[in-house]
This record gives structure tokens, sequence and C-alpha cells, in this order.
């Protein structure tokens, strides 16, 4: 059963099976075009098929948007070593809810992907890295995986071609960070989901110290219908330079939530009003988060005219990130919405740099002290001071993701946090001196 | 140590699922299996995975405090997980934790005194487009209302719904 009802608006091509009956067995794939884009990709030169996907315009759909076709040309292909296919299936970006369906739909274009992946690089084994809280994804890929083999899509000799290519699951175990690719790859050797220092990028040192193509599910999904449609007929569905759809994940103050697969440069005014039924109790939209928790946070006239791509959120100084769009209505406490943002880094942070362990867990303590209403004003410079004080200085991006949400409503919702300023703490901590809260 | 036949399957299945000289790999996913067959990852277990992947003990336990989903004491039979992360405290994910607390008269990562029940507030669990969202051990319940948390938990200690 679906968890939404479709939208009218959408264009389904990586959704196109959700709500067949049985949608997930391999007999529903055959019977739609399934495993055709493998039959293609066997007779193309690996050069085309990297070619195709560039045609494409995909981007990466984890988060960031980095073209899946230039990603793929930097593996050595004659490179000695094994080459490896991994799937980011640890969905944990707050607000980003898609990856689960696509899993739970559609198994089988998931493998299909890393297939034609395989082919593209010389890749003969793929790991798909799930977070450990989708068990029940688990279960439904292992099905998949064992249809295919029996179906000899998978295994040696791969529809007579000679081809071989193993494909596993592998299951997290609870952690934000190893959504991030090097802390995946360490996590996949069964170590601490620490980030590596990059270069070398994972193209070229990647899982078990080989290439590696590492991509988000969404990305994986979208190479079989650009395969067996071509290149050129994905990207002229999105905007020049980002073809294709997205999968867009609607969430917090509006009428029907869900997912949603729209074109990308679809008007943000519209997703809102016509694919999402308009802002709860009709009231006015004060924030927006375009893509995940991460992402700098929007006003509602910053919203006005903007389509959801790449480069127009750029733009705007944000990003289009993973898909979660969050909405924020008029009545949100912004103080309190930069709080929760600001827990989730701190208990998130693996605590291997300095600049990101020491400052979410300060910026959590002295937000939650303002929250508690026993913040100063001084505050108010210091959150984002602080915050822009780890940009671009830890390990791996995840101090970004914690500074920039969090810069960006200090500075768009500073009326809010000054207002707080007036308000009386709470009667059991009027006394209390001036401190950091743990 | 001596597991269920499908866990030691499970085993056999993951210690071939990696390159050779690899077996490290199956180290988290054999504790989570574990885990769920027997409620912790105990001192024996983290020997015994150890043993069979060819680290030491302290390789285990370093990874093994990690990751939020491994535990080394048991929690409720049902583990009962409110998400309060962004869209899910739009949506009144805070309230329904400390609806679950005030209920239940336990907090964050505690057991009621029966083992019947354990809490956690937690991050994200993707599920933020039918927030507010809970998991009870891996089952997800979508759209929870203050209600249906009540009756959820009401069943889940085989009570009735007057008596929470
Ligand atoms: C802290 C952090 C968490 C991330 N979490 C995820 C995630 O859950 N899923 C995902 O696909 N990418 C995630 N990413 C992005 C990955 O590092 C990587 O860019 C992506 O998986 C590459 O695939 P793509 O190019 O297909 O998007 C995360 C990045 C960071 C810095
Ligand atoms: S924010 Fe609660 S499930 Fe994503």
């Amino acid at each position: 059963m679906l968890y939404n009802e479709p939208s009218p608006l959408e264009i389904k091509v990586l959704t196109r099976r959700f709500g067949l009956p049985n949608s997930a067995h391999i007999d529903t794939y055959l019977a739609t075009d399934g495993y055709k884009a493998l039959r293609k990709a066997l007779e193309m030169t690996p050069k085309d098929i990297i070619e195709e996907v560039k045609v494409s315009n995909l981007r990466g759909r984890g988060g960031a948007g980095f073209p899946v076709g230039m990603k793929w040309s930097f593996v050595p292909r004659d490179s000695p070593k094994p080459k490896y296919i991994v799937v980011n299936a640890d969905e944990s970006e707050p607000g980003t809810c898609k990856d689960r369906l696509l899993m739970e739909f559609d198994p089988h274009q998931l493998i299909e992907g890393m297939l034609i992946g395989a082919l593209a690089v010389d890749a003969h084994a793929g790991y798909i890295y799930i977070r450990g809280e989708y068990r029940y994804l688990i279960d439904i890929l292992d099905k998949a995986i064992a249809e295919a083999y029996e179906r000899g899509y998978l295994g040696r000799n791969i529809l007579g071609t000679g081809f071989h290519f193993d494909a596993y699951t592998h299951t997290g175990a609870g952690a934000y960070e190893c959504g991030e690719e090097s802390a995946l790859l360490e996590s996949l050797e069964g170590k601490r989901g620490v980030p590596r220092i990059r270069p070398p990028f994972p193209a070229v040192v990647g899982a078990f110290q080989c290439p590696t193509i590492l991509n988000n599910v969404e990305s994986f999904c979208a190479v079989p219908p650009i395969i067996r449609d071509g290149g050129k007929a994905f990207a002229d569905l999105g905007v020049p330079k980002a073809g294709g759809t997205k999968l867009t994940c609607l969430s917090g103050h509006i009428n029907k939530p869900g997912v949603y697969e729209l074109p990308l440069g679809f008007p943000v005014d519209k997703m809102i009003q016509e694919v999402g039924g308009g802002i709860r109790g009709g009231k006015k939209l004060k924030a927006f988060i375009p893509g995940g928790s991460s992402c700098p946070v929007l006003t509602a006239a910053e919203c006005e005219g903007l389509t959801m791509d790449y480069d127009a959120m750029a733009a705007r100084k944000t990003m289009l990130g993973s898909g979660g769009v969050v909405i924020m209505d008029q009545d949100t406490d912004m103080v309190k919405a930069a709080l929760r943002i600001m827990r989730f880094y701190a208990h998130e942070s693996c605590g291997w740099c300095i600049p990101c362990r020491e400052g979410t867990a300060w910026l959590r303590k002295i937000l939650q002290r303002f929250s508690d209403g026993l913040g100063v004003r001084g505050d108010i410079n210091l959150i984002g001071e602080l915050a822009k004080n780890m940009l671009g200085r830890t390990f791996c991006p995840l101090g970004d993701a914690a500074a920039l949400p969090t810069i960006s409503i200090v500075e768009k919702f500073r009326d809010e946090f000054e207002a707080y300023l007036t308000r009386q703490p709470p009667p059991s901590r009027a006394e209390e001196p001036l401190r950091v809260i743990a | 140590m001596t597991f269920s036949t499908e866990l030691e399957a499970k085993f056999a299945r993951l210690l071939a699922s990696y390159p050779p000289g690899r077996q490290r790999s199956a180290m988290i996913p054999m504790l989570m299996f574990a885990q769920d067959e027997l409620g912790c990852v105990s001192a024996e277990l983290v020997n015994e995975v150890a043993r069979r992947i060819g680290v030491t003990p302290v390789q285990v336990e370093e990874v093994l405090t990690y990751y939020s989903m491994l535990h080394r004491k048991p929690l409720g039979k049902a583990h009962v997980q409110v998400c309060t992360n962004i869209s899910c405290l739009l949506t009144g994910g805070a309230e329904l934790w400390e609806q679950a607390c005030s209920r239940l008269g336990i907090g964050h990562k505690e057991v009621l005194p029966d083992g019947s029940i354990s809490l956690e507030e937690v991050e994200c669990i993707g599920a933020c487009s039918w927030a507010p969202a809970i998991q009870v051990n891996y089952q997800f319940h979508h759209f929870v209302t203050p209600e249906k948390l009540d009756r959820l938990l009401a069943s889940l200690r085989n009570e009735n719904p007057h008596a929470v």
C-alpha cells in the first residue's frame, strides 16, 4: 500500500511501478520493461554507458548534487584492483524519506542500476549500505536479490554474457555520519564511522581501498530509465543543467505531506499549493527547508519565483540537497527549530575533529539556554559567529551541515531571538545564575 | 556460544559476503542480528564475534560504542522510539514524547521494571512525510496521534486502555 496519494502533477519515471500489485516482485518488474536497460547496457561499451549518463545530466540525489556520469568516469577502469559498487541507503538526513520507498516498492530497479554501474566500471560486487532502522527493507532487498540470482540477472555468467556480479545488503547500526561517503566506507569495513581524508576520493580509493562508485539509492534508480529511454529523454524532463525528476519529500505544516516525483525546475509555489494542498489550517508560510535540515533555511519572501533545482537554490545561497522539503508555518518558533536541529548535529557529530565536536556541542548548549529563557543579547551574535567559525574547518561536511541552517535561522529570524530576550525566564529558573546547561 | 540455526545461517552468509581477508566487515551486521535474537550485546557475544571475524574483543567494543542501535543492556520487549526531529517536531512529536514519558513514568533509554517497554527519543527515522512517527522495535507507526499512542502503549502493556 502506498503511503500517500500520488499527485496528478507528478512525472513518474523512477516511481512508475509504485502502486502496482506486487510491485517489488521480479515478475512485475520484468512485465514493465525491467532489466531491459541491462540487456541494452550489455551490448554497449563502458564508455558509451558513462556517456549516456553524462548526457542525462543526472546529478547525485544524496545531497551534494555531483554529476553522476562524471563521477563514474573518474574510476580507473584499467586499475588491477577489483572495483566496487556501493549504494548509499543510509537515508538519515532529517526531512528525507524517499529512498525507503524506492527500495520497498521497486527493489529491482536499484539492482539493475547497480548492474549497469558495474558494467561501466568493471565491478563484480556491490553493497547496499542500509540504515539499521530500515530492517524490513533488508528483507525486501534480500528477497529481490535472491530472485535476480534465480533468473540469471545476478551471479556468474549473467544472461549468458560471461559477466558476473554479486550484490549484498549490509546493515548500519544507527549513525547519521555513516551517510557521509567516506565514513560509510569505514563502517562497511567494520569500523567506527569516522570520515577519511580526501583526496583520494572513493572513485580511486573507496571500499576495501579499491576504486568504487558510491551513489545514493535514487541516483542508481535513475540509471535504468536513462539507459532504456536514452539520456536525452531524461535530461529533457528537467532544466538545462540538471536532468530528470527528483523525489521530493514534503513534510511539516502542509496539507498533503508525502513523497512526490517532480521534474527538476518545478516551481516551489506550485509544489506547496497544488502538490501539497497548501499550508495547514490556511496559514502562511514562514520558513522553507529545501532539501533536508543541513540546508540553509529560506524565508517565504525568498521562495517567491523559486524553482526546485540545484542552480536556482544555489542562487539563493541554499541547496536542493536530498529533496527533504520541510514547510514551517507562520506560528513556528524558529528558536526552537534551531535548537532541535542543533541537538541533532551535536548528537550525530562523530567526535573525530574538534571544530565539529566542540562547535555543535557548544551551539546546542547556547541554544538550549536561549530557548529556556536564560539567554543574553550577546548570545545572538555568538551563535552566528560560532557557526561561521565551523564553516569549511571541519574534517567532513557534517560541520557545515550543522552551521549552515543555524546561521540562516539566526540571521533571517533575528527578531524572534530578540523577542526571546524580553520573555521572563520560567519562575523556577529566574534565580539561577547564568550558566551553560550541559 | 550457540545461536539459532537461522542466525548461524545468517552469520555464514555474512562471512561470505566480503572480499577475502575482509571478514571484519561482517562485524556490525553480526552484532545487529545477534542483538535481535539475544536482546543485547553481552560480553560473551563480543568475544564470540571477535573470534569469528578474527579481531580482538576490544576492537569490537570500540566499534560497538559508536553506534546508537547497539546496546549492552537489554531494552524492553517493545522498544518504543519516538522521533522528535524537525518534521516530527512540527507535527506534534515532542508532545508525543512527553506523553509517552508521563504515561510510563520512565525517560530516555529507560525500561519499565517488568521489562515490557523501553523508551527512546530518537533522531529522524525516515518517516518525515508521515510524521509524527514512532518505531516500535523495527515496526513503523505513521501519523501518530495522542489517542493512537495511548492505545499503542496500552496494547504493549497488555492492559486495558483506561489503565495506562
Ligand atoms: C553528514 C553527511 C550525511 C550524509 N548522509 C547521506 C545519506 O544519508 N544518504 C546519501 O545518499 N548521502 C548522504 N550524504 C552524501 C554522501 O556523502 C555522498 O555525497 C552521496 O552519497 C553521493 O551520492 P550521490 O552523488 O548519488 O548523491 C551525506 C553527507 C554528509 C556530509
Ligand atoms: S523527522 Fe521524524 S521521521 Fe524524519
